[in-house]
């Protein structure tokens, strides 16, 4: 009988992960046993204490790098450090927006419709499960991008996108809607946790471990049958590609961010896309990195594909967040040529830029929050019109993230586009630099047509209003407006700090 | 950091100081808005003259230098100087600025927006012009080239006329589609400085790498169709006369005489010392494309029933002549060019204000609107007599002597070029004086009998605009002497010497 060893935990690397977990745990006992009224203001303390007390944390232990957190299971390197940082800053954000409880469906529970629905309604009185979701899909996206090991990686997805498709159903306009939208991804996601998971298991078919470390030696004496590895590279990257919204798995992402209440999908849009990207890197810098000439071709295809499609059928949108959505999916291919560079320059431009595109869309999304008539958010884009008129103050900020979207100069997302498509040029491949120019140009159409739909055209007076936004709201809208603006004219500090800081440990 | 403020610096901060100020003041204030916008563009004027009093002539390095690091980790920097087609243009940019904001007083009325957001815009506007000419490092010139677009979008989608947010979507993603070619480019250059001892965007620098022909192809045609687009040259032209036709008489000035010079002017400072074996590879076909541009803005000129869209084609046929003159690859040719840059923003500019002013009175631009306006308003009448002149290049007046140069150095390299070029020339006179004969000249028609003359603002404006092109008429020499030791410099950068004199060698 083999003796049982004691696991090795190294808690204060993992304290970051931990502390989420906490408060998540401590959210689920408020949500049982405090009293309705005290509910709300509790809730969104404990979640904004959690996250900064989180942050804190992780900069005291900045300076790590090792293996050890958990026996080799989690790699808290460099690039960890600056991957989950940028996760709870933008999760920061976005619990911001949230705490807006208008979006929100007052009891999940009932059905839409039922007469329980109208009772729960008029008492006022709102459940606020959404906060405690937040923080186990957060801590589901720290653990993602410094998983290193496959079943640790299988954890982590599931334990950030179990709580999203709960998210997804809470809106509480248009509950059909939302409620369609999280079965849809609750299914898709399911099923590409199947492709993930057969993926894992080939890849230890293949190499005998489960660790990217043994991956990468089994690659390296390439002693192992190679179809194993073909084919679990493909299963794998098929799971990731889902998170990321890539196509062709990108055919979620239209519809659940439509669904999805607002705030949650400025949520699930900017942190979703940092950790997935995350754990991709991670992945195919550490364990696939010798292996590139197998899947660097099919994700050069996948990324071309994935900006064209994206960019091309945005311009067909009439719907401000399915017009974002795949203006999200076009950018899950710019992302891509990250992954491609398979260089340093590379994963610094992932890093800066997935960082400015969360925020800049973190406060996109907190703009529609904002435009509304009586009967809650207006999302069809020809009632936009005129919004430049209504209220300068949402219509400029809209205007700001959209020209970062575009990647004008002088803001951030500029500057991310520049540096990720430089490394991705760098590592020789120049054609799909030039797909991604192209493709850069036929989404600044959109992104301008909106612009000119809020500032050249006349309103329609059929009830659209920009809502005074809460304070809360107005902090995150004009921290994202002036981070996205601060980046796009100083980026050096932060391109300065990523540079020296961001590295993989296998 | 104060300390180090540079004479270019100072240039590009006065106009953002004054949008700063306009920016303060209560939404009523439209005539302080007016006031402070005009005074800073004269300030602005004034401190680049002083600027230029200072340029050493025979100097062909970049002068007035100052580089700061601005992103250390792509080797990006803060690098300001001009050369003496530079300062040229920048001078040229700063003198049209206060034409346009004294000729267009009352322009920013018809706007979606008030005439405050107006000037802000325009003062930003002067920012980036000044900013795109002295850039020396290449990501700051496209930084600028890029964000440029922004403050005259909204001018022309805000303040102007008719389909102006069609016009001025057109005008964008044409932009947008040139720039981002141009990044494709950069980013191409930016690598190879990479492989070559480092990254870095400081033009000389980059002029000395060593690449292969097919990859200096590629970045020249990136840099190269960026550049069509913004002169604009056949075929890359349509997006100007809609442009041109929306936008208000100023912003069309700003748009014709400055904006699209940044065009020419990157043809000379980026694809021809950054790619000097390209362009000979590409400098038939680019002639050719300068020729079909003559001629057929020229043509398109003539059938035109509006003014302002045939102003706009006159302009697209005088952009193949400084194409032409710049691929000519002879100093004369070369020199030329920059001084037609001058002169065209000079002519375009007394041409777009007095047409606009035409239109204004008679509520409509349209040709076939006006008639004997010789009799009605003599003085408008006159002004646009004499700009129209200007942009067919009377001898006396200051284009004369630019298309001169560009003919003849065009001629001792290309003449078949130089040769079919010229009917340019006999076009130009139609495409002038057809509108001159039926706006100006016969009976005054129907609606045109009251129509006031200028008043003081208007003459104010014009007078210098004009005097300008008379003076440079006869005296082009100043402005010569300071472009020629810059334009020599470039050809031998690209290694032409120029053609012996063929009389010369006959007489051996």
């Amino acid at each position: 009988m083999n003796t049982f060893t004691a696991p090795v935990l190294s808690y204060s690397l993992l304290s970051p992960i931990l502390i989420v977990l906490g408060g998540a745990l401590l959210g689920v006992l408020v949500e049982a046993f405090l009293s309705r009224s005290l509910r709300p203001i509790a809730q969104l303390s404990i979640t904004l204490g959690t996250l900064v007390l989180a942050i804190v944390q992780l900069w005291r232990i900045r300076g790590a790098s090792s293996l050890t957190a958990a026996m080799g299971s989690v790699a808290m390197d460099g690039a960890a450090i600056l991957l989950q940082a940028s996760i709870l800053i933008i999760a920061i954000l976005g619990v911001m927006l949230t705490a807006d409880r208008e979006h929100f469906t007052v009891l999940a529970a009932s059905l839409p419709g039922s007469s329980e629905e109208s009772q729960s309604l008029t008492s006022g009185e709102q459940l606020t499960e959404i906060y405690p979701l937040t923080l186990f899909a957060v801590a589901g996206m720290l653990l993602f991008p410094v998983a290193n090991d496959l079943i640790t990686l299988f954890v982590a997805l599931e334990m950030l996108s179990l709580p999203l498709y709960l998210m997804a159903g809470l809106s509480r306009r248009r509950r059909l809607l939302s409620q369609e939208a999280a079965l849809k991804y609750f299914l898709l996601g399911a099923f590409s946790s199947a492709f993930f998971l057969f993926g894992a298991a080939f890849l230890y078919g293949y190499s005998g471990s489960l660790s990217l470390a043994g991956i990468h030696d089994s690659v390296g004496s390439s002693n192992g049958n190679n179809v194993f590895l073909l084919i679990g590279i493909a299963f794998l990257s098929v799971g990731l590609l889902f998170k990321v919204s890539a196509v062709p798995f990108h055919s979620w992402t239209p519809d659940v961010y439509q669904g999805a209440p607002t705030p949650v999908t400025a949520f699930m849009a900017a942190a979703t896309k940092v950790a997935a990207f995350g754990a991709m890197l991670r992945i195919f810098y550490t364990a696939f990195a010798n292996a590139y000439w197998d899947w660097r071709p099919l994700i050069t295809v996948i990324a071309i594909i994935t900006m064209l499609f994206g960019a091309i059928v945005a311009i067909a949108q009439r719907d401000i967040k399915r017009m974002l959505a795949y203006s999200s999916i076009a950018h899950a291919g710019f992302f891509l040529l990250g992954v491609i560079a398979l260089n340093k320059a590379g994963l610094d431009a992932s890093i800066f830029y997935l960082f400015v595109y969360g925020i800049a869309t973190i406060g996109a999304f907190g703009i529609v929050t904002l435009v509304q008539d009586s009967s809650g958010e207006v999302t069809d884009l020809n009632r936009w019109a005129g919004l430049g008129k209504r209220s300068p103050f949402a219509a400029t900020l809209f205007a700001t993230f959209l020209l970062a979207f575009a990647g004008i100069p002088l803001t951030s997302g500029f500057i991310g586009k520049f540096s990720i498509f430089s490394a991705a040029y760098e590592s020789g491949n120049r054609a799909v630099v030039v797909v991604g120019v192209l493709s850069s140009a036929i989404a600044a159409f959109f992104y301008i047509r909106v612009i000119v739909l809020m500032f050249f055209t006349d309103p329609i007076e059929d009830g659209t209003t920009v809502v005074i936004p809460s304070i809360l709201t107005r902090i995150t809208v004009v921290v994202a407006f002036v981070v996205t603006l601060f980046l796009g004219v100083f980026p050096a500090p932060l391109l300065n700090f990523i540079s020296s800081t961001a590295h993989f440990i296998r | 950091m104060i300390k180090n403020i540079g004479w270019l610096t100072t240039l590009g901060l006065l106009p953002l100081l004054g949008a700063l100020v306009i920016a303060a003041l209560s939404p009523k204030s439209v005539a302080a808005a007016k006031r402070i916008a005009f005074g800073t563009t004269l300030a602005v004027a004034a401190t680049a003259i002083a600027m230029a009093v200072k340029f050493q002539i025979d100097n062909v390095d970049f002068q007035f230098v100052e580089v700061h690091s601005w992103i250390p980790s792509f080797g990006i920097n803060y690098a300001v100087g001009v050369d003496g087609i530079a300062l040229v243009l920048i001078l040229l940019s700063v003198l049209l600025a206060p034409v346009v904001v004294l000729a267009g007083w009352n322009e920013s009325h018809g706007g979606r927006w008030s005439a405050k957001t107006f000037y802000i815009l325009l003062l930003v506007l002067e920012t980036m012009m000044i900013g795109v000419f002295s850039a020396t490092d290449v990501f700051l010139f496209y930084v600028f080239f890029e964000a440029m677009l922004v403050p005259v979008y909204f001018l022309i989608g805000g303040y102007g006329t008719g389909k102006r947010s069609a016009a001025a979507v057109k005008f964008l993603i044409y932009s947008l589609f040139g720039g981002l070619l141009m990044l494709a480019a950069i980013i191409g250059l930016y690598v190879l400085s990479g492989k070559q001892g480092g990254h870095t965007f400081d033009i000389n620098a980059l002029s000395h790498l060593k690449m292969s022909s097919t990859t200096e192809n590629f970045l020249f045609l990136g840099f190269f169709i960026a550049f069509a687009i913004k002169a604009p040259l056949w075929p890359f032209h349509t997006w100007l006369p809609d442009a041109a036709e929306s936008a208000t008489p100023g912003t069309s000035v700003l748009l014709l005489g400055v904006l699209d010079k940044v065009g020419t002017f990157g043809m000379i400072r980026y694809c021809l010392t950054l790619f000097p074996h390209a362009t000979r590879t590409f400098t038939p076909v680019i002639l050719v494309l300068a020729v079909i541009s003559i001629i057929y803005g020229a043509f398109l000129a003539i059938g035109q029933t509006d003014f302002k869209r045939l102003i706009a084609f006159t302009s697209i046929s005088h952009f193949g002549f400084i194409t032409m003159g710049i691929f000519a690859m002879t100093t004369q040719g070369n020199s030329g060019a920059t001084l037609y840059m001058f002169n065209h923003g000079f002519s375009t500019a007394a041409l777009f204000l007095v047409a606009g002013w035409m239109a204004s009175r008679r509520g409509s631009s349209k040709i076939a609107d006006f008639g004997g306006l010789q009799r009605v308003t003599p003085m408008m009448a006159w002004a646009f007599f004499i700009a129209g002149m200007s942009s067919l290049a009377l001898p006396g007046l200051s284009s004369f002597v630019s298309e001169f140069l560009v003919l003849v150095g065009t001629y001792t390299r290309y003449p078949v070029a130089a040769v079919v070029g010229s009917f340019g020339i006999v076009l130009a006179s139609l495409y002038v004086l057809i509108p001159v004969q039926r706006a100006l000249h016969g009976p005054t028609t129907p609606g045109n009998e009251s129509l006031p003359d200028l008043n003081l603002r208007e003459k104010f404006a014009i007078a210098p605009v004009l005097a300008v092109i008379i003076f440079l008429g006869f005296y082009p020499s100043p402005l010569l002497k300071v472009i020629n030791p810059a334009a020599a410099h470039t050809i031998a950068q690209v290694g032409f010497t120029d053609p012996a004199p063929r009389i010369a060698q006959v007489g051996k």
